[in-house]
Formats: structure tokens, sequence, C-alpha cells
């Protein structure tokens, strides 16, 4: 059906369901462990649907101690085991194995502490994105990282992807805001990583945990900071006759020392696309649609609109508006955030990519998109995090047209090759999970990917987390572990030595 | 056969780590040797010098995006930057006056400079900034290293957002070169505020001074410093400082917003940009106890928990101390000459969580006692394990961190 093929499942386990099935209900008790088909079903896919998979069994564990037994059960026994947060991942991070547990987190939904004079929250790993802000906002403080899935995410799985969101130019990624974790290793052993304080004592493992996509260990707890709301915010609707306009204006911006709160751009179908669905006013005649937005103190805010228009005009705009009240900020924004939905009015499906490129080579970037979606004959509408560089670009297809969802998925490949082929990267935000698994290699040797993989037996080298994503090829860590020696002499005789 | 080695390029770094690799003889990982007197004396008998891989290897302003070889000065790299307008926001500290005499000197004997860009990465040191900023760790985007086995790799990337594979750029930062060693790193700039200016209350408490603080810290005014001298800057008494940067209409505006929140801790002192720029170098740099050859200590705990343990700390030995970071950063001096490290150790254990390094003493006494925080079991093991992986011959900076490893 598909192009990612998963490996394949170990009949020896599935055949042992039954003995594995007992010994998990035995550890989390009731309705923690759910195995009936027409109840899994709402665990086979995640965010990314076009892949589905009923898994094992699904077990929600409520406590530390569950998710430490059940995990160190898997380990002695060699089951696989997904851990799961909300399920939005769109990499398929979190899509089941057939041979594999399913572990839900999504149990873990309390705040555990709000500690406003240190400015740290704790909160367990099924709390969603939002949840955060929501439980202190009564004081004036939110969590800054906003991936669009915000509002059904969970802290857990932003951790995992290391999320972003449209306000990580200024405010950084997920591991940017993230203070300290509790988690339990594959061997069911309980770790605790930083806290409310700065800085790591050690090798900064939270640096590996964040973004290491379910693969090295389960979340069960999580400390972020939180940040005082900047007192106003205003935006800015720019448009430009070309992307190479806006692009400059991107460009100048920063040069100008602005680093704004977001900086959003959308290519033509995409403004068409957003300005049919919700009318937020955005002009039909322009190729590129800049939204500056700019937060701070109100004196300061004012003061950069204002050098950002006259940037935005150095550049030809031919279309600029300041939002003049709160309400026409939320409109400007509600088109940008509509665009994924308002893409899949125009079509039965889409897929989103996720690269991200030096900013220079936009103009480039775009108009090789252009020359591609001719040859996989597909539409594509672009939006980008144009402050990072991070492009969203949407591939519009049908699924039920034969040949359509691969053709999509090879015009996908293909831009997230041209991404790396200029200076970028596959993934800026979204993970690489299954979806980009196999073009690891377009990006990294075979030496960058060992390395990667030696991080991974360090936490779990019978390789039972998560297998099958993020590694196009998994090596067995004893395999990796040799080291090929040639003895010698010392090294580079022919320079100078003190 | 103590040796020397002083590669010219990322090739010969792999040459002599396989060469090391395969002899198992242990490598000292040096750039400038700055930082030489940080961390557990290092077992080995021959030097790895990354001095000559030193250069700018790109530069985008407009991408905030600077890639550079890792031995390359970090003054260097701080001039270049501040051409553009930029900065490396995370504010590297000079620990020359604190740590520096003990081994890091020139042909002439004076003390080298600030250190490399390498250096500054694998000690993760960060200045008052890193309340607002991050720390170094969170600059970095990109590396080309050689593990412990000798070869090559490359991880992260040269944007400023990605998340393609383990972040290993991020993690390699504070492992002092005992996983692999950086040749070429790729870093986060940041446009450089073009204004500055300080608050100093005078006569707080410790107490008072940390609350003043966390409140500054929980206003929207975007304090990018909070710190608080007990002994003052020359010894006039207790200051409680907070630095406010960017554009200088926002500055204005957010010192009178501090001035009027603060009303309660009496009516601060403003600083200008340049006397505020020397203040917090002397912050930076840990100045107030870089004086004399004391035992000095690095404590990081949450914010509030700073003048608790201080408080405990001073019923039981004669201290000299600071705080950065609204108070959850505390250097601490040891006047008695003694380590404590017992005493720091207890009272760390007592407060909510947080780590205490030994920054200042003797080579003997780094080996003898634990310069960093001794972890729990299966954190322990779990390093190792990760050291084993990248390093299993333990020939890079053997001991650095961990005893006997």
């Amino acid at each position: 059906m598909t192009a990612i093929s998963m490996p394949a499942p170990d009949q020896e386990v599935i055949a042992r369901r039954r003995e594995i099935l007992s010994a998990l209900q035995a550890i989390v008790p009731g309705e923690g462990v759910v195995h009936d088909e027409r109840e899994m079903r709402a665990y086979e896919t995640d965010g990314l649907t076009a892949y589905r998979q009923l898994p094992l069994i699904v077990v929600l564990p409520e406590t530390v101690e569950q998710v430490s037994r059940v995990l160190k059960y898997c380990h002695q026994n060699n089951v696989k085991v997904v851990p799961r947060g909300a399920g939005t991942s769109l990499s398929g991070g979190a899509l089941p194995l057939e041979d594999g547990v399913l572990m839900s987190m999504m149990k873990f939904n309390r705040v555990l502490d709000i500690d406003y004079d240190n400015r740290a929250v704790v909160v367990q790993p099924g709390v969603t994105n939002l949840g955060i802000t929501r439980a202190v906002e009564h004081e004036g403080f939110y969590y800054a990282p906003d991936p669009s899935s915000q509002i059904a995410c969970s802290i857990g799985g932003n951790i995992a992807e290391n999320s972003g969101g449209v306000h990580c130019l200024k405010y950084g990624l997920t591991t940017n805001n993230v203070l300290g974790l509790e988690m339990v290793l594959i061997t069911g052993e309980v770790i605790r990583l930083g806290g409310k304080h700065l800085d790591s004592e050690g090798y900064d493992l939270l640096a590996l945990m964040t973004g290491s996509e379910g693969l090295l260990g389960v979340v069960t707890e999580v400390t972020v900071r939180i940040l005082q709301k900047p007192e106003t915010a205003r935006a800015v609707l720019i448009g430009f006759p070309t992307s190479e306009d806006g692009g400059r204006c991107v460009a100048d911006v920063i040069a100008a020392g602005i680093i704004p709160g977001g900086m959003e751009m959308m290519d033509r179908p995409a403004i068409h696309a957003a300005e049919d669905f919700v009318n937020a006013g955005y002009p039909l005649d322009v190729e590129a649609l800049l939204i500056v937005e700019l937060d701070g103190p109100e004196r300061e805010v004012d003061f950069l609109i204002d050098r950002v228009e006259a940037i935005g005009r150095a550049n030809k705009a031919t279309h600029c508006r300041v939002s003049q009240s709160e309400e026409e900020r939320m409109t400007f924004w509600a088109g940008r955030k509509a665009a994924f939905p308002a893409v899949g009015r125009i079509s039965p499906d889409y897929l989103c990519m996720d690269g991200t490129i030096p900013r220079r080579e936009l103009p480039r970037v775009l108009a090789r998109m252009r020359e591609l979606s001719e040859k996989h004959g597909l539409r594509c509408a672009n939006v980008f995090h144009a402050g990072d560089g991070n492009l969203h670009p949407l591939i519009l297809y049908d699924a039920n047209k034969p040949g359509e969802l691969d053709a999509a998925e090879a015009f996908g490949a293909d831009i997230l090759r041209l991404c790396v082929e200029v200076g970028g990267v596959l993934t800026g935000e979204h993970g690489v999970g299954i979806e980009k698994r196999d073009l690891m290699t377009d990006m990294f040797s075979e030496e960058d990917l060992k390395q990667q993989q030696r991080v991974k037996c360090a936490f779990d080298d019978k390789h039972l987390l998560n297998p099958g994503k993020v590694f196009p090829v998994l090596h067995r860590c004893a395999e990796l572990g040799k080291m090929h020696v040639h003895k010698g002499q010392l090294p580079f005789p022919d320079i100078p030595r003190f | 056969m103590d040796a020397t080695l002083k590669p010219r390029d990322t090739r010969d770094v792999a040459e002599a780590v396989a060469w090391a690799a395969a002899e198992e003889q242990p490598l000292e990982i040096v750039g400038h040797g700055s930082k030489r007197g940080l961390g557990r004396p290092v077992q080995a008998a021959h030097v790895l010098d990354l001095s000559d891989l030193s250069g700018v290897v790109t530069y985008e302003p407009a991408e905030l995006v600077l890639t550079v070889k890792a031995g390359t000065p970090l003054e260097a790299v701080e001039k270049l930057v501040a051409e553009n307008n930029q900065e490396l926001s995370f504010e590297p500290p000079n620990l020359t006056q604190l740590i520096g005499g003990r081994g890091a000197s020139d042909e002439n004997g004076a003390a080298r400079t600030a250190g490399t860009v390498g250096g500054i990465l694998a000690a993760n040191l960060s200045g008052p900034r890193r309340l607002k900023a991050g720390a170094a760790r969170d600059h970095i985007l990109g590396m080309e290293a050689v593990s412990g086995r000798g070869e090559v790799f490359n991880s992260g990337g040269k944007v400023v957002k990605n998340v393609t594979g383990y972040d290993l750029p991020r993690a390699l930062c504070g492992s002092y070169g005992t996983l692999a060693v950086a040749t070429t790193v790729t870093l986060k700039v940041n446009p450089r505020p073009e204004a500055c200016q300080s608050l100093v209350f005078s006569g707080l408490s410790d107490h008072d001074a940390v609350r003043l603080l966390c409140q500054a810290m929980g206003s929207s005014a975007e304090v990018s410093g909070a710190a608080h001298l007990p002994e003052g800057r020359e010894g006039e008494g207790p200051g409680t400082l907070l630095r406010v940067e960017g554009f200088s209409t926002s500055v204005d505006y957010r010192i009178g917003q501090l001035e009027s929140l603060l009303g309660e801790f009496g009516t601060p002192e403003r600083l200008d940009d340049t006397d505020s720029q020397n203040l917090w170098q002397q912050v930076r740099d840990a100045k107030p106890v870089a004086r004399d050859e004391t035992p000095v200590w690095r404590i990081s705990v949450a914010p509030t928990a700073g003048p608790e343990v201080l408080a405990a700390l001073r019923n039981q030995f004669d201290l000299s101390a600071f705080y950065d970071w609204s108070g959850g950063l505390v250097w601490l001096s040891c006047l008695d000459g003694e380590i404590h490290d017992e005493e720091i150790r207890a009272a760390v254990a007592a407060s909510e969580g947080g780590h205490a390094t030994l920054m200042r003493a003797d080579a003997s006494v780094r080996s003898a006692v634990d310069v960093f925080q001794p972890q729990p079991a299966p954190l322990v093991a779990l390093s190792r394990r990760l050291k084993q992986q990248f390093d299993p011959k333990a020939v890079l900076n053997p001991g650095r961190m961990v005893r006997g490893e």
C-alpha cells in the first residue's frame, strides 16, 4: 500500500500475546489494559493518518511504578514498546507495532506544582501544551512553545518531538524551555534529570531525551520554564509581488536587530485557500504574504512596527496593514492558523512537509518546488516559519485516486532532499518518525548515523523502545560496539610537536 | 614518550584519536588550556592541542548562523560578531582570573585568552544572560566531531531550527571532551542589544534580594541579568542588580516599570550603558570571588533555594559569596582555605535539587574529591554506558569528570 515499511513483526511474540496480556493485567489493573480490537482502533494511527497498525496490546499506566514494572517486564521478555502521548505526531512517531505494546501516557494528566517565584511548573506528561498555559495564565504567565496542535498535544509528546511553533525564533523550541524530567528507562529504572535549577550536573541527557522520539525512555514528569506574557502584541500584514521580495524583507528585519515574536510567510495558493476559508482580509494579488508579530512593551512594539513597515516598503511591498486591535491581530493569524484545514477544503487529502532551509535559498527552493509540482502532477501550497527558514509545504492529493499517495510521498521526499541539498535539514519541528526515516541517509553519512545509534545503544541496547522509527537501518548494538583497531606509529609525524 | 599532538585538520584529529585508541594511550584535549584547572586533573600522558584548528568556516549574519573551527579563540569570535552588531547571547565568561595561571599561559607566561569556542562549549559555561537567553548549549546548532573511536561524524545542522536525529551537539556540551573531540561547531548568534541599563538596590538581606530578583524575573520587563552581591561591588555593602537590554526606547520604559514595581525595596541607583557593561562583566567572570587562591564553588539550585543554601553554609564556615541567575547560581569562596565539600553537598541535597561544582582548587585536591555533583547509581550507569559507546578505550580526557573514567 505505502512506501514506508516497518520491521517484520516477530511472530513468536505475537504467539505469546495471551501470556503478555495477563502479565500486563497483573501490573495495571482494570481498564488500564486494552486488548479488544474495536477499542484498540483508537490507537492505530497518529497525525500521520496514511499509516495504520493495530498494536499487540494497549496499556495505560497511571503511576510511575506501573510504567516501571511494565517496561521492566517488556525488557525481560523481549517485547517492544511504543510510547504515545496525545497521538498528534505528524511524522508517525506513535505508529503502533503489530508485535509491540502501545503505552499511552494520557492518564498522567495532572499539574503537580506551580512555582511562580522560580518560574517553573511541574506537570505529568499527559498534560496538554495549552493546559500548562491555562494553569498559569490567571497570573499572567504562559508556556512559550506553541505547536499548532497545542490544544491537543501533550507535553510528553512535545519532549519526544522537541516541538516548536510560531514563536520559537524568539522563545526557542521545547529543548530551550524544559528544565527537568523524570523518566523510566526500558529496564524499569527511574531517573531524574535537571529540576528547577539550571544546567545539568553531568552529561546533558536532557538534551538527548528532548527530540528522541520515544526511542530512549518514557517520560513520567516534566518541569518547564514559564514566562510572563508580553505587555502587548501587534501584527503587520505585508504583501509582496514576488517571494524574493518577501524573503529579502525577512532578512532585512533580522539584520535590523529585530527578532519578531512570530514571522510567517504564505505563498499564493496558501493565501487564497486561507482567505476563501476564513476571510482574514488577505490581499489576493500578491505572491507572498508576511505576517510579522512584535511583542513586548507597548512602546517597543509601536517603535518596531514602524520599522518593520518601513523595511517592508523598502522591499517593494504592495500591501501593508498593521493590526489596530487585538481582534484584528487575531484575524491576521486566523488565516495562517487555518491554512491546513483551508487546504483540506480544496483537496481531499494533503501531506504536510517540514524541512528547514537557510533563508537565503528561499527563492531557489520555491522555484524548484514549482518544477517538482509539475513533475509529480500535484499541487502544493506553502506556509513557512519565515524567521527560521522552516518550510511547511502542503502537498495536495486524493488518496482515492490510485497512485496519488505514492506520488505525494515521492514529491515530499524530493522537497526534503532539496532542503538538504541547499544546506538545510529534513525536519524543523515534526520529527523524523517513519515519515522521513528513509531519507536520513540523504542528510547523514553511515558514520553519522552510527553515532546516533550508539546513543540508542546506551539507553536501550535491545532496541525495544519504538523500533522502526528514525533510523533507516538498525545495527545490532553488539555489532556497533566492535572496534577496528590499527596499531601504528604516532600520527602525523611530519608536523611539529612541542 | 609524552607527546603533544597538534593536528592541522579534522583528519589529523581522527588519526591521532585512532592511534590513541589502538595503543590505549589517553589524550588530554586542550584548546588554549584556559580551563585546564577546571574539573578533575586528566590522567593522560599525551596532549591533543587543538589550537591550530582555528578560523571561521562560514558566517552568515542574516541567517543568524556562525560556523567556526573548534579551536577558534572566543575573543576573535566575539569581535567578529560584534562587528556585525551581533553577539553570543549566552555571554561566555572569561574565567582567566578565577582559574587561569594553571597551565593557561603563553610563551611569556601571561594568561593567554578567555579560551576557545570548543572549550566554552565543552564546559557549557554561560554568563548572567543565561537566565533569559539560555546556556551555551542552547546556542549550538551543529557539530563535526571525532569520537573516541577515531570516527569523524556530523550531527545537528547549519540552520536555526532542526530536530533531525538525536541532539548530539547539545548533549556534547558540558561533556568536557570525554565523549568526542569537536572539530567544527555551528552556533546561533543573535542581534546585539542596542542599549543596556541597570538598577542597583542597596542594603537588602539575601532573602529580600532574591525575593526582589524573582519578582523582577516574573515581570514582563524581560530582565537579562539578576544578581545580588552581599558585599557589594567594592565592599560598600549589599547591592542587588537588575539589567535590562534592547532598543533604547524600550529599555527606558522597562527600567521605569521595574522601579515602580519594586518600590518596596527602596530607590535604586541607575547605571548607564558603560557602567552596566563593566558591572555585568564582573559578575560574568565571577570577579567577586576570583581574587586570592581560596577554593571556589559554583552552586546551581532553584533561585529561592539560593539564600537558604548559603545561610546554612554561613553557619558552618567563613565564606564570601554572591548570587547570579536570580539567586539560583551561588558563587562561593571558602575563606579558610578548606574545601568543605561535605557541608556543601549536604546543603545542596537539602534544597529541592541542584548541583555544586568545585571551580577552583589545587590539582591534588581536585583529584581527591568529587569536583562535580555525585549522581544516583542508575544515572552513573547510564552515563558510563554512553561513555563506553563513544570512547570505549577511555582515551579522551580520562578522569576529567569521573574518577577512573
